[in-house]
Formats: C-alpha cells, sequence, structure tokens
C-alpha cells in the first residue's frame, strides 16, 4: 500500500545568464528560481494495482518517482510505503521496490548478463533457491535464453530492456517503478514486454507504477492512470474517464494537456 | 562485515572482467601510467647528477621518498578510483542507482570501479623502492619495518580522504573542481621530495590542513635515523583519523543531494 | 582565411563558458608553478654553483612554462580528430573545399591559442607582481622580447606539426593510443616540460638542443627568460624554422598519402 499526503517538493535554480559582467556579480550574489516540481500531491494505490502515471514533461513525473523510491526527500507532506518513509528507511524500503530506468542501464556493460544477475543477487541479497527459481521462471517468460551469455553492451534495445526489467524482478520486489519502459523499443519488442508486465502481475500481484509518453502502454496495462501537471494531480481516474469515448487515445491525451493548459 | 568485503570482492571482479575485455587499451593506459611517472623519476635522476644533494637528502632517500608516496597515491586510486570519478557518477545519474539498491553507498561506489591500470605506476614504485632499500645503507629495524607498512596505510587513507571530499562536492557543483588536483595530483607530484625542503610555510600546511607530513616526512626522519622517539612510528596512523572530516562532508553532500535530487 | 578566424572565435568563445574551469585552472597552474620554484631553490641552496641558469630565469622560466602551459602541453590532443579517423568520419571532412591537413593544422592551432589566452594573462599578471627573486622578470632586452614573440609562434607551429604526426599515424596503425602514449612522454620529457633543457647532462642536452622537442617550449622560454644568448639563439631559431618546414612537409607527403588510401579504400 503507498499513499501519499500533500507532498511538497521545490527546488531552487540559480539563475545563470550570459555575459561576463553578469558572470562577475553572480560570483558574489546569486539569484535563485524557484521551480515547485510538486504542489500538494495526494494519493494512494493499493496492492497488486498497475497505475499509469502521466503528464508532459517538467510535470513532476520523476519527481514522485525519485521520492516513491526513496532517492528525494520532499519539503513537505508525508509518504508511507507498506509502513516505512522511503527516504528514512532507505536500505529497508529498496529492498522491496525494483526500480527500471528506461534511458539508463543497471547492467555491468561489458560483462555478461548473468554475471550482472550474480552480482545483483549479492547486492539484494536474494536467497540462492529464490533466486534460481526467479531467474528460471524471468528466463522463460522474457525469452531471455542465449541473451544471458552476450555482454550487454552487444545486446539491441528490446533485448536489454528484456534484461533490465528481469534484473529488477530477480530479488521478487512487492513494487515495481518502470519509468518509460517501452521507449525506442521496435513494436515486437514493446508487445513482449507489456505482456510480461501484465503476466508479473497476475502472477504474483506485483504493484506496478509505469511512467510512460506512449499510450498504448497505458492501453494495453492499466486501468488506473493519474496525471499530474505543472506540480499537481489534476486527474485520478480510468482509461475510460479521460478517453470520453473518443477514438484515439493519443489526441484525447493532447486535447486534455490542452484543457489543463500544461 | 565478512560479508561486506565478500560483495566487494564480487563487484571488483566484475569491473577487473569487463577491464579485461579491451586488453589492448587496458596494456596501454598502464604503460602510460609507467611512462609519466618514469619521467619523474628521470628529472629526479638527471638533478642529482648535478646536485647530489638537496637539504641533506641523498639520491636514494629521495628515491625512497617518491616510492613510497607513488605507492600510496597509486593504491588509493586503485580502489578508491570510483571517487575520483565521482563527477562521471553524478552527471549520468548513476548515483541514482547507487540509491535504490540496498547497500550503503560507500561501498558501491568503491565498487563500481577499480583501477586496475595503476599497476604500471605501481610497478615503477615497486622498482624505486628496491632500489632505494639497497641503496640507502638504512639499517632496518622491525620499527623501521612497521613503520614503512603504515607509511602505506596512512597515505592511502589520506589521498582516498581527498577523493571523497572532491566526491563530496560534486553534490554541489560540478564546475571548477580542478583545484582539488591541486590537493591530489600535487601531492603526488610534489610529495618526491621529503617535505621539508619546500620550507617552513609548506611543511606547516601539510601537517595542519591536510596531513601529508604524517604519512611523509616525519615517519621519514624515523626511518633515515633522524629521529628515534617512537612516537613517530606510529603517526601515521593517527593520518587516518583524516577520514572523519571527510567522510563527514560525505555524509552532508548524500543529504543535500537527496534534497536537491541533482 | 576567415574560416580559420571564425573556427578560432567559436573555440574562444566555448572556452569562456567555462569560466569556472579556467578560475580553477588558474590556481591549480599558480599553485604548480610555486612548488615547481620551491623545488628548484632548494636545489640552489643545496649547490648554487652547480646551477646552469641564474635562479631568476628558473623562476621566469617556470612562470612562462604554467602561462603557457595549453600552448605547449603535449597531452592537448583534438580527440574529435581522433575518432572522425577511427570511426571513417573523415571520408566526409576529406568532401570539403579545404585541406584536410590545412584543416586540422588551424583547428589544433586555434585550439591551443584559446585555451592558453584565457589563462595566461592572470598568471603572466600575478607572477609579476610576486616579490624578486620569486616574480617574473621582464625579458633581458626589447629583442629578446621580440624574439620571444617570434619563437613562441614557432614553437606552437612546431608542436602542432609534431601532433599532426601523431593524427596522421592514426591512419597508419592499429593503436593510435600506444602512439600518442609514447609521444606525449617523449615530448614531455625531452622539450623540457618536466626539468628544462639546461639541467640534463651536457652530453645529453647536446644532443636533444637538435632534435625538434627543443625547437618547443624550450626556445621561447630560455630566450625570455635570458638562459640564450646571440648566437645560441639565432641557431635555436634557425633550428626551429627547420623543423617546422621538415615536421610540415613529412606531414603533408603522409597526409596527401592517406587520403588517396582513404579514398580508395572507401575509409
Amino acid at each position: 500500500m503507498i499513499t501519499m499526503e500533500n507532498v511538497c517538493k521545490s527546488y531552487r535554480i540559480a539563475k545563470r545568464s550570459g555575459g561576463f559582467h553578469e558572470a562577475v556579480k553572480a560570483l558574489f550574489h546569486r539569484e535563485y528560481e524557484e521551480i515547485h516540481a510538486l504542489r500538494d500531491v495526494s494519493f494512494t494505490i493499493s496492492d497488486g494495482e498497475m497505475v499509469g502515471y502521466i503528464g508532459p514533461n517538467g510535470a513532476g513525473k520523476s519527481s514522485t518517482i525519485k521520492i516513491l523510491s526513496g532517492i528525494l526527500t520532499p519539503d513537505s507532506g508525508s509518504c508511507l510505503i507498506d509502513g516505512r518513509v522511503p527516504w528514512k528507511d532507505r536500505i529497508e524500503h529498496v529492498r522491496r521496490i525494483g526500480v527500471v530506468f528506461g534511458q539508463r542501464s543497471q547492467l555491468w556493460w561489458d560483462v555478461p548478463v548473468i554475471d550482472s544477475f550474480e552480482l545483483l543477487k549479492d547486492i539484494y541479497t536474494i536467497p540462492d533457491q529464490v533466486y534460481r527459481s526467479n531467474l528460471d521462471e524471468l528466463t522463460e517468460l522474457l525469452n531471455l535464453g542465449e541473451l544471458l551469455r552476450t555482454p550487454a553492451r552487444q545486446l539491441s534495445l528490446g533485448q536489454r530492456m528484456r534484461c533490465e526489467i528481469a534484473g529488477s524482478l530477480l530479488h521478487s520486489p512487492r513494487i515495481l517503478f518502470l519509468d518509460e519502459p517501452t521507449i525506442g523499443l521496435d513494436a515486437v519488442s514493446k508487445l513482449a514486454v507489456r505482456d510480461f508486465i501484465k503476466k508479473q502481475n497476475e502472477i504474483h500481484g506485483t504493484t506496478v507504477i509505469l511512467t510512460t509518453h506512449d499510450m498504448q502502454d497505458i492501453e494495453a496495462l492499466t486501468k488506473r492512470i493519474i496525471l499530474i501537471g505543472k506540480g499537481r494531480i489534476l486527474m485520478d481516474g480510468t482509461l475510460e474517464d479521460i478517453c470520453r469515448g473518443g477514438e484515439n487515445i493519443d489526441e484525447e491525451i493532447a486535447q486534455l494537456y490542452r484543457d489543463y493548459e500544461i | 562485515m565478512i560479508k561486506k568485503l565478500r560483495l566487494y570482492r564480487h563487484y571488483i571482479s566484475i569491473v577487473v572482467r569487463g577491464m579485461m575485455q579491451y586488453k589492448v587499451s587496458f596494456f596501454l593506459t598502464s604503460l602510460g601510467q609507467f611512462l609519466v611517472s618514469f619521467n619523474v623519476f628521470l628529472g629526479i635522476y638527471f638533478l642529482f647528477q648535478r646536485f647530489h644533494q638537496v637539504k641533506g637528502y641523498s639520491y636514494s632517500e629521495v628515491l625512497l621518498c617518491y616510492a613510497v608516496v607513488l605507492m600510496e597515491f597509486s593504491l588509493a586510486e586503485m580502489w578508491a578510483r570510483g571517487f575520483d570519478t565521482f563527477s562521471g557518477i553524478v552527471r549520468n545519474g548513476e548515483f541514482d542507482r547507487v540509491l535504490v539498491r540496498p547497500q550503503g553507498e560507500i561501498l558501491q561506489v568503491l565498487g563500481s570501479r577499480f583501477e586496475l591500470t595503476r599497476l604500471g605506476r605501481m610497478f615503477q614504485a615497486v622498482v624505486m623502492l628496491i632500489y632505494a632499500i639497497a641503496t640507502a645503507q638504512i639499517r632496518w629495524t622491525a620499527g623501521r619495518v612497521i613503520t614503512l607498512v603504515f607509511m602505506m596505510a596512512g597515505g592511502m587513507a589520506v589521498f582516498a580522504g581527498l577523493f571523497l571530499v572532491y566526491a563530496a562536492l560534486c553534490f554541489f557543483t560540478l564546475d571548477g573542481l580542478e583545484f582539488m588536483n591541486v590537493l591530489t595530483d600535487g601531492a603526488r607530484e610534489y610529495g618526491k621530495y621529503p617535505l621539508d625542503i619546500y620550507g617552513k610555510r609548506v611543511l606547516r600546511f601539510a601537517t595542519f590542513i591536510v596531513p601529508y607530513s604524517l604519512i611523509q616526512y616525519y615517519p621519514l626522519q624515523y626511518i633515515l635515523g633522524h629521529v628515534s622517539s617512537p612516537v613517530y612510528i606510529f603517526l601515521p596512523l593517527l593520518a587516518i583519523l583524516f577520514l572523519l572530516p571527510c567522510y563527514g562532508l560525505w555524509r552532508f553532500g548524500v543529504r543535500h543531494y537527496k534534497s536537491s535530487g541533482s | 582565411m576567415k574560416k580559420y578566424i571564425s573556427f578560432f572565435r567559436l573555440r574562444f568563445s566555448m572556452g569562456l563558458q567555462y569560466r569556472a574551469a579556467a578560475a580553477a585552472g588558474v590556481v591549480t597552474q599558480f599553485f604548480w608553478g610555486g612548488m615547481e620554484i620551491l623545488v628548484y631553490r632548494a636545489f640552489y641552496e643545496a649547490d648554487a654553483a652547480a646551477f646552469p641558469m641564474s635562479f631568476e630565469a628558473v623562476v621566469t622560466y617556470i612562470w612562462l612554462q604554467q602561462a603557457f602551459l595549453a600552448v605547449f602541453g603535449a597531452w592537448i590532443i583534438e580527440s574529435e580528430i581522433f575518432d572522425a579517423i577511427r570511426n571513417g568520419n573523415v571520408a566526409y571532412e576529406l568532401c570539403r573545399p579545404i585541406g584536410i591537413y590545412q584543416m586540422w593544422f588551424s583547428r589544433s592551432v586555434a585550439n591551443r591559442v584559446s585555451k592558453a589566452l584565457l589563462r595566461c594573462v592572470p598568471i603572466l599578471g600575478v607572477a609579476a607582481l610576486l616579490p624578486a627573486p620569486y616574480g617574473l622578470r621582464l625579458p633581458a632586452s626589447p629583442l629578446h622580447g621580440a624574439l620571444f614573440l617570434l619563437t613562441l609562434l614557432l614553437g606552437l607551429l612546431v608542436i602542432v606539426a609534431f601532433t599532426m604526426l601523431v593524427y596522421i599515424a592514426t591512419f597508419y596503425t592499429l593503436s593510435p593510443d600506444g602512439v600518442r602514449i609514447f609521444f606525449v612522454s617523449a615530448v614531455d620529457f625531452f622539450a623540457g616540460a618536466v626539468i628544462p633543457l639546461p639541467f640534463f647532462p651536457d652530453k645529453l642536452r647536446f644532443i636533444l638542443e637538435l632534435l625538434p622537442f627543443a625547437a618547443m617550449q624550450n626556445v621561447p622560454l630560455r630566450i625570455y627568460s635570458g638562459s640564450m644568448t646571440g648566437e645560441e639563439m639565432l641557431r635555436a631559431i634557425c633550428l626551429q624554422a627547420f623543423w617546422l618546414a621538415v615536421l610540415v612537409g613529412v606531414g603533408l607527403g603522409l597526409c596527401r598519402r592517406a587520403e588517396r588510401k582513404v579514398l580508395v579504400q572507401g575509409g
């Protein structure tokens, strides 16, 4: 169970302007700009739910994910995940979550994927038996087979993403954060990834929180959608609520962004 | 503790295996490391052809000094390279990954890099050390041998501490950290001569600001028989305390990172 | 010519962007110079008679060396050029209406000069204010000053012509990194970056002064600091011109051959 209540987060960013004169001035007196990444964000996600978290770039998606995964401390508000405050109990908390950043790899680049997995086993102190059965299951469902013997740098993007996802599930996390997991993938890989995530949720009841710009991901995977813009939760409902019977989901979302002026 | 060490070893074995994928590059970088320190050695050699002694130190004694400092530095650079290259780890978001794994941050950063190419430098250090020991006419009592060992330990700690300071500063800014080179590379370069040749002020700086003199000048006086108090044997161990303020700064940096998220 | 100037301006404004880095670089080099001077002070105190230059000349040599580090640093290699050759993008560069050798040459010159301009002014300024004998002196005479500027330019061209050979070697060898590593450490040592050439043993020094390495920083720095005079200067300048002609000639020749090779084999 994930609850976020009235979470606010703002950053101070040093203003930078061109010119030598300005640069000298900045040495003595810096002007800061306040960016409100999250304003009063609240939501609850139950165990086993699959939630799509959408919004335009800079809306506050990644700040939310960072807070939920214990990387970022909010300014105010509370957040409780399975009874723990993520940024206070970092180590205990992250043992129970898996995180996939679509744009970055968690595998060791130059060694076979299986070596990365073996190291993850030690990092997460996964018991032998659990590791074996998880690995077998993941290998079968994601069709990893040969890939495990290949160094990560030689994998195609789609192959690598399958390995990334497997790597973040080896320790049987209760919650899985997926940050743009299908970005840049070809059609076949996209389908395979979606299909797998769905199965993972069905078989193990893993809670999945997914951020994406790809509305087909949302359509295929989640019933519930949280829409964030300019740091506020604008909408929390089902796909049907958003589509309002429209034909094309991308157009509906674009219209929604326009409506909220985000 | 044993478990952590085993995990660290696992990390390193992956890093080294990855590095061995690029054997030619590894060999050439090691060679480059060797050549650079060999140049410095030749410089000392030619100067001593002309001058025979400096501030009462003979050629062999200076080589002993340089060998020890070079060894201390290369060892520290070898296993603490993760901190030495920390700007990259922060910039490419690798540190977020560190924070979502259930292990201490320091262990993970140490495990992320292992610079085996520093063997090139160490080779130079070992050759000089052997030569210096053979020719410096030092009577190697147990106390002096222990002093030498303590110097290595203390020296590694001081240099590792400086890398840690550099890494901590990376949390606040990535600009203009080049000045830290003065304290790390500078100390390696100019640590080749016993610190008193630079005059009182440098020696004072090297005692009270960064405790270089505890790992170089003072214990060296004991080894060379200029002083006889056994207190000098243990001075290098005192330098290990330098790690405490460095660690404090690191903790402060991590806290800043978690509240600013960048 | 206009092309080269606009390229230079681009480089210079790029350098200006990183002001904090430049400031940190100046501090670092200042420290480096100071420590180096303290080393030579200790050796001077050990045996003043064995000193091959005056102490003030060594101090001036060191400050100039720090100020113009970016002009003469052997490690300043344009990785873009390396990459272009290695990944075959060099084929595109061959299509441009400008000789590849000339283009890379001017690019390297621009890179070094823009880097050095930013850093040399504060270093020279502060070093000149330091009390004798630790400060930067004025050149021995106006003639020395003028010849310093001339040989500085020649020295810059010689080191760039030398680095050009390293780039071109990439066409012919499988491990350009190896070539580069040897090149960097050889130049560093034989050009007088580790210790000034007068501090080398006399026999070795006699040979070294004839080599192209000595035509880099050694000549301008020693002329300015007054450790070279009269005939010696003339000889050194002639050697600089000689080596520049040889290095450029060899570089151009090898480059043409490499270009033909690339065109025939398609990269």
